[in-house]
């Protein structure tokens, strides 16, 4: 019965009123900020109009915010029990594009579920750490140092990150390793184990080359020397960073960037949508969203130093990296110190996906405030 | 307890790895900021510049091609509205479709149709495909009637050169065409698609002038090309207008006049100021033919005609003079200490060595002096002559009149034609001066080589006693009457280094030749009182008539195939005794010079006077130099 999860009888300390008292605010005031941004820049990339891409935002802004009250209040050591399953129930979500992929509808990357369109990779995300969080949860220390306790998280890791991989999508794998080392490294993985993983991914760089697509092979050596080819792939880099150079201090005015409004920025309402800020509101806009993102990443360290269980810790500083990794590869990205691989800019850009796995992944974070003070045993048994 | 330390440990290996975790990212992201300020402060100007040239589009507009006028402001070539038909493919949609329903409505070649699609699927779907040009006012109205049905197509308006007198006036005028690769001189102006330069005659030699200076729109442009609006306007200055020394209704009636025969040209000067006021060559083109492009086979037409319109042949034609040239070898005779009294005696040939040269009267003219040498013609009198002064005389005293170097009229490609002298035969054939070339040059043939507006210079020149040139334009349009517009200045012609008694010897031949009646010209006279002519006639072989011919009989010139048949030339200037007007006519294997160009030289004079343009108030001009073009 739903109600039993929000008022687990073995905390009758904690009361729904109680919850909604402890709701982190803050935060939420911060993702809405961010959230508004996204879309005062949705509504200025169509030439001012809500529609396509405002209003249809909002409308998702709201949705995500009721799911991610719901997340928040649902008592953390149901997330901890229902872990595993969650991450097999996207696994098999993953396996099941990739299958229909096979089947002959080309590479999709996505389910379609009427108001958004699933992508199991972005789910993949919240509930691999969700996963790890919990597997990490239950090994002490000692047995952290022991290889073969290694092996099951690696392979949680790996499973996901090869088929995303296959889909073919680089980003979303990369930012699946980086988040899950995130959690391995706050778990006290030894730090030559890290090093040994970081020189053996090196020795695969060359092998890893030969697989990818070309289309990828050419979005690296783009990157690598963006200038080399102005008119064909380096085009919409060399444009991205003239609409964000050409904003200057103070910008070109709301509504008035000329880059954006010209087309020649491409994708200026998802991937390149800080583009679009920062060549409007120069760089008071771009140092200003920069902060909040910080003040957002300061509020998710903060929650996972004051949780008294290892799994909201661990998941806390794994979700709260993940909105980092975001955040800084899409930023590094459209500045043209990162190749384009395609991550969207969370609460700002245009996309149903990651709007809500991103308030999961939040209101997951919040429920680890909010349930601080409980203790999970090793074996899953609550302590107070 | 056990677990709970534990959990301590945990904790703190967390809160150390979590606190370096925090500190890395806070230090990538400080370095994102420290990439926003490099890109946003320091390189901001590059970025700024890089982006306006992205957006900003300069494009020029072209200036109305400035217009020319003849002597009283009537338009001689203007600008003319032309309405266009172009087609977007993106608004179209069907492109077939819509061009079969344009079909419906006007004339549509299959050419044109296939050429629109052709050009509509390779160019952006929003730039704009010309489907038809030089429509009339009826299908401009039919294609915005049916608007509605033809989505995508619009009329457009842009200039065309007009030439009203068409063929009339094509070889002063010369026309406009498109740009050639070899005319590109840097000026973006020609590059303009479109744009037409003037490829002859006034047009080329006063292109620049009348081509004006090129205005330019700002506009804004989106990544694909697109047009959003435009920033900023800067109107060019429109091409000069220029007015020319031409009477166009008697440019009119000498090209109608000409256009009697097969091959000819004319001139007609005002001796007083060298104001060319006619100037024709036929057959003639039509240059408005070249504005919209000739077809390949209509080019061919013209280049391989034998009668060679494209050429004008008042200025690039070489005739030998004939006996048009007599006046200035008697005035080398005079120069030479020849009395006017001298008298010759013409048997109707004469013989020098073991070669017999005929005069052209078989009969002979008995005893001849100056006056009735040229009144008649006689051609054994200038052998005789000649023979006294010598050929090098002969031609100091053509050179004084205009002849063997061009004239210098503002056309392009004047020919100079040649007046031989010993060295120049060394020089140019390497052989010695024969003799008997003297003989032959004295009655204007052998090397000598004239072109229609040298001789009607050297008319002007006898009729004046100053060296007069020729001129073709009057300068360019003043706006008003005014203080700045006026009268181009009457030219202070040097005078000839030649007395007027000798001038009015052969002024009174040449009066002879018309007014009186044994003149050779005599039928050819004008009778209304005050505006008599007096000329000289010319007969220029362009065969050696060979001793069989002779024999034969066979001397008549209708008798002979067209391209065989003598050259008729006729020069002459009016009134008589106080000569304004001068002319001077060619017709190609027309025969005799009495018989076919003296009655066109009549006939122009006559129209001449009584137009009197001289007498007229002309279109006021600016006194400006204007830049010239050489082509």
């Amino acid at each position: 019965m739903p109600a039993d999860i929000f008022l687990s009888n073995r905390n009758p300390e904690i009361t729904l009123r109680q919850k909604i008292w402890q709701l982190n605010w803050g935060l939420v005031i911060l993702l809405c900020l961010i959230a508004g941004v996204g879309f005062a820049m949705l509504y200025s990339a169509a030439n001012g109009s809500m529609s396509p891409w405002a209003s249809r935002q909002l409308m998702r802004f709201g949705i995500g915010l009721f799911i991610m009250f719901v997340v928040a209040l649902i008592d953390v050591r149901f997330w901890f029990r229902h872990a595993y399953l969650i991450y097999l129930g996207s696994l098999a979500l993953l396996v099941a594009v990739e299958v229909m992929g096979t089947i002959g509808m080309g590479a999709q990357r996505w389910i379609d579920l009427g108001f958004i369109r699933l992508q199991p990779s972005e789910v993949m995300k919240v509930s691999l750490i969700l996963a790890l969080a919990r597997y990490f949860h239950g090994v002490s220390m000692e047995d952290i140092g022991r290889p073969t306790y290694l092996m099951l998280p690696l392979a949680l890791v790996m499973a996901p990150a090869a088929l995303v991989l296959k889909q073919p999508d680089l980003g979303t794998s990369g930012m699946l390793l980086l988040a899950a080392s995130a959690v391995f490294l706050c778990a006290g993985v030894r730090w030559w184990k890290f090093a040994l993983v970081f020189v053996a991914g090196l020795a695969a760089v060359p092998i890893g080359w030969q697989f990818l697509h070309d289309y990828q092979k050419a979005r690296v050596m783009t990157f690598l020397n963006p200038e080399n080819d102005p008119l064909g792939a380096g085009y919409h880099a060399m444009q991205a960073m003239i609409a964000f150079g050409s904003g200057g201090v103070t910008g070109k005015g709301f509504m008035q960037g000329t880059q954006s409004h010209l087309n020649f920025l491409p994708e200026k309402q998802t991937d390149f949508i800080f583009t679009m800020l920062a060549e409007e509101f120069g760089l008071m806009g771009s140092l200003g969203l920069l902060a909040l993102y910080f003040l957002l990443l300061v509020y998710g360290f903060a929650i996972a130093f004051r949780a008294r269980n290892q799994f909201a810790r661990l998941l806390a500083i794994g979700l709260t990296t993940n909105l980092f990794l975001y955040v800084f590869i899409n930023m590094a990205m459209v500045m043209g110190v990162f190749p384009v691989v395609g991550v969207p800019l969370p609460l700002v850009s245009y996309g149903g996906t990651a709007l809500l796995t991103l308030m999961t992944a939040m209101g997951l974070v919040i429920s680890c405030y909010i349930h601080r003070d409980i203790r999970i045993s090793r074996r899953g048994t609550a302590e107070v | 307890m056990l677990q709970k330390n534990e959990d301590n440990e945990r904790h703190r290996a967390f809160s150390r790895r979590g606190l370096l975790l925090g500190g890395a990212q806070s230090l990538l992201l400080a370095g994102l900021a420290g990439r926003m300020y490099y890109l946003q402060v320091v390189e901001a100007d590059r970025y700024k510049t890089l982006a306006e040239d992205n957006r900003i589009n300069l494009r020029l507009l072209p200036p109305p091609r400035g217009r020319i006028l003849d002597r009283f402001g009537y338009p001689l070539a203007s600008n003319r509205q032309n309405f266009r038909v172009v087609l977007v493919r993106e608004q179209a949609g069907d492109v077939e479709r819509v061009l079969d329903a344009l079909s419906r409505l006007m004339v549509l070649g299959e050419h044109d149709y296939k050429r629109v699609l052709r050009e509509a699927s390779r160019k952006r779907g929003f730039v704009p495909v010309t489907v038809r040009e030089n429509l009339t006012w009826d299908e401009v109205s039919r294609v915005e009637v049916n608007g509605p049905d033809l989505p995508g197509v619009s009329i457009e308006m842009g200039q065309i050169r007009d030439y009203p007198y068409a063929a009339g006036m094509s070889h002063v005028l010369g026309y406009v065409a498109p740009v050639a690769e070899r005319d590109l001189t840097g000026d973006p102006l020609l590059e303009l698609p479109g744009f037409r330069i003037g490829k002859n005659g006034i047009e080329q030699k006063y292109d620049l002038p009348l081509r004006g200076a090129a205005g330019n729109s700002q506009i804004e442009v989106n990544a694909y090309g697109r047009v959003i609006r435009e920033l900023n306007r800067e109107e060019g200055k429109p091409g000069d207008e220029l007015v020319l020394t031409l009477d166009g209704g008697l440019q009119t009636f000498t090209h109608q006049r000409l256009l009697g025969e097969k091959s000819a040209s004319a001139v007609v000067m005002d001796i007083e100021n060298g104001d060319v006021l006619a100037l024709a060559s036929t057959p003639s083109y039509d240059p408005n033919a070249f504005n919209i492009g000739l077809t390949v086979k209509q080019w061919n037409n013209l280049i391989n005609d034998p009668l060679k319109p494209l050429n004008n042949k008042a200025t690039t034609g070489l005739y030998a003079p004939g006996s048009t040239f007599k006046m200035v070898v008697a005035l080398a005779a005079l120069k030479a200490g020849i009395s006017p009294d001298h008298r010759a005696f013409c048997p109707g040939h004469m013989t020098l060595g073991r070669a017999r040269f005929h005069c052209w009267k078989r009969p002979g003219h008995g005893w001849v002096d100056m006056i009735r040498g040229i009144q008649h013609s006689c051609d054994v009198f200038f052998y005789e002559i000649s023979r006294k002064v010598g050929i090098d005389n002969i031609a100091a005293m053509a050179r004084q009149f205009g002849l063997g170097e061009p004239v210098g009229i503002d056309l392009n490609g004047e020919k100079g034609g040649v007046i031989p002298t010993r060295d120049w035969k060394l020089a140019n054939i390497g052989e010695p001066w024969q003799g008997g070339e003297t003989l032959i040059a004295s009655i204007g043939q052998g090397f000598v080589l004239t072109t229609p507006l040298q001789l009607a210079v050297m008319t002007a020149r006898l009729a004046s006693g100053k060296a007069v040139t020729p001129r073709l334009t009057r300068g360019v349009r003043a706006e008003g009457e005014g203080p700045e517009g006026g009268e181009p200045p009457v030219p202070d012609f040097a005078t000839l280094d030649v007395p007027e008694a000798h001038l009015n010897i052969v002024r009174e031949a040449m009066d002879a030749v018309s007014n009186h009646p044994r003149g050779t010209a005599y039928r050819a006279r004008i009778q209304e009182e005050g505006w008599e002519l007096a000329g000289k006639t010319g007969t220029s072989q362009v065969r050696r008539i060979t001793m069989a011919e002779r024999a034969a009989g066979v001397t008549k010139n209708e008798h002979l195939p067209w391209r065989r048949r003598d050259h008729a030339l006729f020069v002459s200037f009016a009134p008589v005794h106080k000569p304004r007007y001068c002319c001077a006519v060619v017709v190609e294997h027309g025969g005799g010079g009495s018989k076919v160009a003296a009655p066109i030289a009549r006939d122009l004079l006559i129209e001449t006077q009584r137009r009197d343009p001289a007498g007229r108030p002309s279109m006021p001009i600016l006194a400006v130099g204007l830049p010239t073009q050489q082509g």
